[in-house]
């Protein structure tokens, strides 16, 4: 019998309706490997009873005769900035330590709805701030890839979603979700040789989701391969009234209306994407899935987004002005750690508090957002970072005259060892470069895996589309899947 | 202009005074949850997880408030925009849950508009002023700290957290203490007319941030403080009148007014520092990226307006076409209960005039009386309406409708039914009528005697007599035609 856990969303979706399998044993398969790969640290809570539960309801609907849910049987892993109703939630933070929501996000309540199981909470890094989760207060999540030079150094499986990639990549769940704000789900599914989409800004509710930059964060899903995606995505997708940025828009039929055909399809390509200092490698991907573009039927063209420059420091400022004011709420008074020192007030609560609760880049943040929104630096920093945040969603407005996907490279990078650049925050935030972008202007993007470097290490393509044009991002995801022929997956080491 | 000043020691001060009234919008759910609004519940009853700011919680804006502040801006003729936008407004406390109130800094829902004063009820047209409104803007409330509830810990109440508030700030165009009481009792009518706000003062839906500055007549404006919170008319008007007094007499020792925060006392009708300019919060204001602006349709704001009612000047100047008194209009109209109380008399087809002068004097005297408003009004319009028929008809006289609607009061009874009863219906039988002049005559024939020797002014004397013999029920019309001429004939040659 083949392995359960080597199957994606469509194979257990399709073998659970065919009674190839039961639910309850792709349940079992997959609750046996998050057992086994604590060495990963990638979940915070394993939940093997809410898994088993769907599972069983999926069995026994089918037993009954009854038309199985879109997603009936598949058992997922949760990042753990979605609150669930009932299971420890706490965005990897000492601060919220302990929390346990009386309700649902609903994402995860889509996907409970949709026939979804949870396997567990997935670690991140703390309030999805930072690229290698390295920042989690409870113990970085390690890629499960290890280099090919015979070392053993531990890598990163990116951030913030750094749990969903290393578990997807490791096969401790077929699908996970995850959050982007500047790159958080595209960077370390890129990390981990998995796909991943940040649909565009308003079709996932954020209602129930710790809350990081609002403006910025998108759920969407991580799986192994773009079908998977464009399957998850379609349950946890839709509008929500609880959210007054949420798209009153009906959710498209993405994996129905997949084509690797791409005849006719422009494809820009951003010269400032070549950043200096980008490996050959990169350059090289880059270059095949230009190829693999035009090999599906596609034209290229060479677009300008004059102002990508400078969309790094402006994410870097009005994301943590978000985040400043987000995280005010973890003060100690009705839910999290307290730290009440012997016979203080409110203000040594608010700062004790918070000095135990949050750890280091959440405090940078925190700080740097109070700061550009302080009186008299407002204007120089955040109304100049808003003036650039227009010119670039402006600068994409533009490409999308000459153009109808965009192609670059997801990261300037492979994945880093843990520790190689947690000293410098400047070289983590660069990570983004590529992914911010994207997300400033609040556009649908996607990363699928490319191939490998000459250590062994995955390299993703990220594919950027129009506003509501996730199935174009999919289709050309999907071409580059094809034509990429990546098979390649980490030896279980954990 | 207002000739209110303030005399120093070194000349005449001038008060420049503008208000910020935060005005709790009526409705069912606050301003961005759909937690209830309840005054009275036990404490945090009434709050929603978004009230509690829990993690992962987001704002909706109440399509009711947003209704209420649009329609409170028409009312006084008010810019409505069309695009606004809430702020967060950033600082820590334990009663404000998300750690930032959202509110509106940059780009408010109602821009300028005005509100017209009178400083004499008696001529209210004579005395007016016009006093310009700054802006409206909606906000969340904050929760409440209760200090009472442990020897070593406070409590918090989140019931508040989250109730819409207007926050109307007018232009600094009041000038005494007068003319801010006149504003305020102003503002308060017209949002009960509108409905937006209760106006409850004592409650705290209705609450004044007072700023005061003084100057010598004709120079640039002063240094401004700001007393917060301040929670009756009377109190906002003692704040003026104190701290302009306070100014003034820092300022002629030689000293300077620190822009500060105030508070009110009013055991001790005096304002106390609280915090000033140097403690004063950055609030690091910015666009709430949770809501997207406030676009507002055209059909809305149809809907808006059409909905508005007749507000208390044009309703003042209807009831003076009528030929009501511009002071019984002016007290008619100031509360909008007693308006619709009015309004719905008329509607029973009295005469305006008639109908002004009983619902001022003998309804209002009644409820003053008894210590009852008019919402509690133990008599109906209804009943009013036919009380004053029985009046215009002959029926009742006016002493004996003073009795009908005495009894009216205690049980609440129909005038008809209360005159049936008691038999207090008026006479006009002209037979009885002479007989008992004949009576009252024969009794006093020494008078006759003075009446007929000349003086005139006994006359009233046998009106009395007579109307007293019959019980207050003789018509005086008929009373006065036949002693008239049962005292004239002897005189005749």
């Amino acid at each position: 019998m083949t392995d359960l856990t080597d199957l994606g969303i469509a194979g257990i979706r399709d073998g659970v309706r065919d009674g190839s399998f039961t639910a309850r044993d792709v349940a079992d398969a997959f609750i046996v490997k998050v057992s086994q790969a604590k060495a990963l640290n990638a979940f915070l809570v394993e939940t093997p009873e809410h898994a088993i539960a769907a599972a069983t309801a999926a069995d026994t609907a089918r037993a009954a005769g009854e038309t199985l849910k879109p997603l009936a049987g598949v058992p997922i892993g949760m990042k753990d900035l979605f609150c669930t109703k009932g299971v420890t939630t706490t965005a990897a933070s000492h601060i919220l330590e302990g929390f346990t929501p009386t309700y649902e996000s609903t994402v995860s309540q889509n996907l409970w709805d949709a026939g979804a199981g949870m396997l567990g909470k997935l670690n991140m890094d703390q309030f999805a701030m930072g690229s290698s989760n390295e920042t989690s207060a409870f113990g970085n999540v390690i890629s499960p890839w290890k280099r090919n030079d015979g070392g053993n150094a531990s890598l990163a499986p990116g951030g913030s979603s750094g749990g969903s990639s290393s578990a997807v990549a490791a096969r401790l769940c077929p699908g996970a979700t995850g959050t982007d704000t500047g790159g958080s789900i595209r960077q370390p599914a890129a990390f981990t040789g998995i796909s991943g989409i940040k649909p565009t800004y308003g079709r996932c509710s954020r209602w129930g989701t710790i809350a990081f930059a609002s403006s910025l964060d998108q759920a969407g899903p991580m799986a192994r391969d773009v079908r998977d995606c464009a399957i998850l995505l379609e349950a946890m997708a839709g509008f929500d009234a609880k959210d007054g940025t949420s798209l009153q828009l009906d959710v498209p039929k993405w994996e129905a209306g997949l084509s690797a055909s791409l005849v006719g399809l422009r494809v820009g390509i951003p010269k400032e994407y070549r950043v200096d200092g980008m490996p050959e490698e990169i350059e090289a991907l880059w270059q095949k899935g230009i190829e693999w573009m035009k090999d599906a039927g596609a034209t290229i063209v060479e677009v300008s987004l004059p102002h990508t420059k400078y969309a790094l420091p402006a994410y870097y400022i009005i994301a943590p002005a978000e985040a400043s004011s987000n995280l005010a709420r973890y003060d100690g008074v009705r839910y999290g750690i307290r730290d009440l020192p012997a016979g203080s007030g409110l203000q040594d609560m608010y700062a004790a508090t918070r000095a135990d609760g949050f750890g280091p880049e959440v405090k940078r943040r925190i700080m740097i957002g109070t700061y550009v929104l302080s009186a008299g630096f407002y204007d120089a920093y955040y109304t100049q970072a808003q003036k650039v945040r227009t010119l670039i969603a402006r600068d994409f407005e533009k490409a999308w005259e000459t153009c109808d996907v965009l192609l670059t490279p997801t990261a300037p990078s492979a994945a880093f060892a843990l520790g190689e650049k947690s000293a410098d925050p400047i070289a983590m935030y660069l990570n983004d470069v590529f992914t911010v972008p994207s997300s400033l202007a609040g556009l649908p993007a996607m990363s699928v895996p490319g191939g490998l470097d000459k250590q062994g290490l995955p390299l993703g393509l990220q594919i950027i589309g129009k506003p509501l044009d996730e199935q174009g991002v999919l289709n050309a995801g999907l071409a580059i899947e094809q034509r990429a022929g990546f098979t390649a997956r980490p030896e279980a080491w954990w | 202009m207002s000739d209110y000043r303030i005399q120093g020691e070194t000349g005449e001060w001038e008060v420049v005074i503008g208000l910020e009234v935060h005005a709790q919008v009526t409705s069912n759910a606050k301003l961005f949850s759909g937690a209830a609004t309840a005054f009275g519940a036990e404490p945090n009853t009434q709050v929603s997880l978004v009230d509690a700011a829990m993690p992962g919680m987001l704002p909706v804006p109440n399509r009711e408030c947003i209704r209420q502040a649009v329609r409170t801006g028409m009312a006084i003729e008010a810019q409505i925009n069309k695009w606004s936008r809430f702020d967060r407004k950033n600082y820590f406390y334990a009663d404000l849950p998300q750690g930032y109130q959202i509110s509106q800094l940059y780009h408010p829902i109602v821009g300028e508009g005005a509100i017209d004063i009178s400083l004499d009820e008696k001529n209210p047209d004579a005395a007016g002023k016009r006093i310009g409104v700054q802006r409206i803007h909606v906000e969340q409330d904050a929760g409440k700290l209760m200090h009472d509830q442990h020897p070593t810990q406070s409590y918090v109440d989140l019931n508040r957290s989250g109730v819409a508030l207007m926050e109307i700030v007018s232009k600094p165009d009041l000038a005494s203490p007068a003319e801010t009481g006149a504003y305020l009792r102003k503002l308060r009518s017209i949002l009960r007319y509108v409905g937006s706000c209760d106006g409850n003062m004592e409650e705290g839906s209705m609450r004044a941030d007072v700023n005061v500055s003084v100057r010598k007549p004709g120079h640039e404006l002063g240094t401004r403080t700001e007393t917060k919170n301040v929670n009756s008319v009377r109190f906002v008007m003692a704040v003026v009148e104190q701290e302009a007094k306070r100014q003034v007499e820092v300022l002629e020792a030689g000293g300077k007014i620190q822009q500060e925060t105030r508070l009110y006392d009013p055991d001790r009708n005096e304002t106390r520092s609280m915090r000033s300019k140097e403690d004063a919060h950055d609030y690091r204001y910015f666009p709430d990226p949770d809501l997207l602006p406030l676009v507002l349709d055209d059909a809305f704001l149809e809907e808006c307006r059409a909905s508005l009612p007749e507000l208390p000047d044009a309703k003042r100047a209807r009831y003076e076409a009528l030929g009501i008194t511009a002071y019984q209009a002016t007290v008619l109209t100031a509360e909008v209960e007693a308006a619709r109380w009015f309004d719905a008399l008329l509607d029973a087809g009295v005469k305006p005039a008639a109908a002004a002068n009983w619902t001022t004097s003998e309804l209002f005297g009644a409820l003053n009386r008894t210590g009852k408003d008019i919402l509690n009004s133990p008599v109906s319009p209804a009943q009013a309406a036919e009380l004053l028929g029985l009046i215009a008809d002959g029926t009742l006289s006016g002493s004996l409708a003073k009795q009908v609607f005495e009894v009216m009061l205690e049980t609440g009874d129909g005038a008809a039914k209360v005159v049936e009863d008691r038999g207090l219906k008026q006479t006009s039988d002209t037979g009885a009528i002479e007989k008992v002049i004949a009576e009252v005559m024969a009794a006093n024939a020494d008078k006759v005697a003075d009446y007929r020797g000349g003086k005139d002014k006994l006359f009233g004397f046998f009106v009395g007599q007579t109307m007293k013999a019959m019980g207050g029920k003789a018509n005086p019309a008929v009373v006065n035609e036949v002693l008239k001429s049962a005292l004239g004939e002897s005189v005749a040659p």
